[in-house]
């Protein structure tokens, strides 16, 4: 039960990209078409995961012990770096299907502030393994979530007639902020299922 | 190009928030308030001033294939430095900014001038130019604060302007960031970019 | 000076030699940092002691580290003054908060009347909602609770048929708030007696449905 509140609260009620401001870049720059903005989402999904659940096991197997922490963002940044070259690289040989659809993604993940800022949350909010596992999974879902419905929009709105002052970038972060106020209304989902479960 | 042409192109012709559109994620995410988003823009600033100034000074020492590890691991360290700083001497700030502290080294920004500036020029003149963009960015924030913290609380600078229950709370909530920074940046197009 | 090449030899030396330079540097500033991180933190608490409970020239006692009725740990500091004891601080944490925790600091008076209150973390309650909480119920304000005993106040909200006033458009977060004064309060020792009652009176007042006729304060 407490992973399905888990859950709705990590894609609805705390949307990463909506909600939380992270992973904007990605939001407003791959997202003019709805399956390159789902694919991307997948991608993200795929390397925040992965990301996750190596750095989750460096922190409390190698930093804390040595007492290290001060070293979490560079020790981070450089295994995320790593992984998604290696990702890349195992696709590009074993899956070659998977990597024609994911690969031009894959560098622009690494300074996605998504996979660090998930990796340092779960540290932060002192998750076990279990509960890092499914925040990040339904962290990537709503992103994912995020980026086709926003992308959905932008597809209608670039054929629609928008003044000139308000062509692109405006016209675009207007929509997103019309999104969020959607996403508002999710907010107290979380809690008043709680109550309704008896959590 | 003199360093106080340097300086004034990295606030004006290349402001990385309203021309180069970079750094999204702390301006909409520090933003709820003028101070917040000035202390927001001094950290990145500092780190920028920094990054860029050591990327120059060692450039020459690091092969090509490996610079981008090289240089974030350079910026990581910086961030890392001002991260416990601030923890240190001003944990209000700390409270306030929280992840987004740690998440400067994914700031496109500061990779992103030491890739297009740093690695190309002189220490001297790669400060300056951190301390342009970091000007910039801090004033961009700023006025993105001030605007959501003055439509929303209806204070400045945490100063009442006039009573809070005029305010429009959307602004200081996440809608708000999203359609201030697009109303902002319509502005901007108009006026000053052309 | 001309650029390295490319050499495996070259890439490995470049980037470990920065990443032990970087990490050797981080190392001396995080020492240096260390003792200031953990005074400013000391400092806070310290701080937030004397907000709570008003006495001048008290001293606050030895920490002491219980578990509350949820499940939460919590700190009670005795405060005295030229060895009477004149209240407790405690802090308390409410994971009911909107965006999750609250941890508020309690000062309570030897009977177990409220002080003082002074909210340490209310990060993840809305910004002009939920994170009025340090103001809302100070003396004077609207939500008052201060001179106010859980043990004959029923320091609930209106709507769940308390006497405090919520936070307006903010009612989860004031709930949080009322249930961190019920988890202080539990564990304060010289009402402990009285802490199984308010344990069954805290559960009582989560057992009832939301009520309808209760006009909220506003």
């Amino acid at each position: 039960m407490e992973y399905i509140i888990l859950i709705i609260t990590a894609i609805f009620v705390n949307n990463i990209v909506l909600a939380q401001f992270l992973g904007i870049c990605p939001f407003l720059g791959v997202s003019k078409k709805v399956d390159t903005a789902g694919w991307m989402g997948m991608a993200v999904l795929f390397v925040m995961l992965i990301a996750t659940l190596v750095t989750y096991p460096i922190y409390y197997g190698i930093l804390v012990p040595y007492n290290l922490q001060f070293m979490q963002t560079i020790v981070y940044i450089l295994v995320i770096a790593a992984l998604v070259q290696t990702v890349e690289i195992i696709l590009k040989k074993s899956m070659p299907a998977l990597y024609s659809a994911l690969g031009v993604f894959l560098p622009l993940i690494t300074t996605n502030c998504t996979i660090l800022g998930v990796a340092i949350n779960v540290i932060n909010f002192e998750y076990n393994l279990a509960q890092s596992t499914v925040y990040a999974t339904a962290t990537a879902l709503g992103f994912t979530l995020a980026m086709v419905l926003f992308a959905g929009i932008r597809e209608q709105t670039a054929i629609t007639k928008t003044p000139k002052g308000m062509e692109g970038t405006p016209i675009a972060l207007l929509t997103a902020g019309l999104l969020a106020m959607a996403f508002m209304g999710f907010s107290g989902v979380d809690k008043g299922l709680s109550a309704a479960l008896g959590l | 190009m003199s360093k106080l042409g340097i300086i004034i192109n990295g606030i004006v012709k290349e402001n990385p928030t309203f021309v180069l559109l970079l750094g999204m994620c702390p301006t909409l995410g520090t933003t709820s308030s003028a101070l917040n988003g000035m202390s927001m823009g001094l950290a990145t600033m500092a780190v920028l001033i920094c990054a860029n100034f050591v990327i120059s000074c060692v450039k020459n020492l690091i092969p090509d294939k490996v610079h981008i590890p090289c240089y974030i691991v350079i910026i990581a360290g910086f961030v890392t430095i001002v991260q416990l700083l601030i923890k240190a001497y001003a944990p209000a700030v700390d409270e306030k900014l929280g992840l987004f502290i740690p998440l400067i080294v994914v700031n496109c920004i500061v990779l992103g001038r030491a890739e297009s500036f740093a690695a190309k020029n002189g220490p001297l003149d790669s400060a300056c130019d951190g301390i342009g963009i970091g000007i910039g960015f801090t004033l961009a924030l700023t006025l993105l604060g001030l605007c959501r913290e003055l439509l929303g609380a209806g204070t400045a600078f945490n100063m009442p302007v006039y009573p809070e229950q005029f305010g429009a709370l959307t602004f200081v909530l996440a809608p708000g960031a999203f359609i201030t920074l697009a109303y902002l940046s319509a502005l901007f197009n108009k006026f000053i970019k052309k | 000076m001309a650029k390295l090449e490319n050499s495996l030899k070259n890439m490995v030396l470049s980037l470990t030699a920065i990443t032990v330079i970087v990490g050797a540097l981080l190392g001396y500033v995080a020492s240096v940092t260390d003792e200031p991180i953990a005074q400013a933190a000391a400092a806070k608490q310290q701080n937030a002691i004397a907000a709570v409970v008003p006495v001048e020239g008290a001293q606050a006692g030895e920490a002491q580290k219980v578990v509350t009725a949820n499940g939460e740990e919590a700190v009670i500091f005795p405060v005295t003054k030229d060895g009477q004891l004149v209240g407790h601080a405690v802090q308390a944490v409410s994971k009911n908060g909107f965006g999750g925790k609250i941890t508020v600091m309690f000062g309570f008076d030897p009977e177990g009347t409220i002080l003082g209150y002074n909210v340490l973390d209310c990060g993840g309650e809305t910004p002009g909602l939920g994170a009025k909480m340090p103001d809302w119920f100070q003396k004077g304000a609207k939500g008052d609770v201060i001179g106010k005993n859980p043990k004959t106040n029923n320091l609930t909200v209106s709507k769940d048929e308390g006497e405090v006033d919520a936070i307006t458009a903010a009612t989860i977060s004031s709930r949080a708030f009322c249930d961190a004064i019920a988890q202080a309060f539990g564990v304060l020792p010289v009402v402990e007696a009285a802490a199984e009652a308010q344990t069954s009176a805290t559960k009582q007042a989560a057992g009832t449905s939301e009520s309808v006729n209760e006009v909220a304060g506003e």
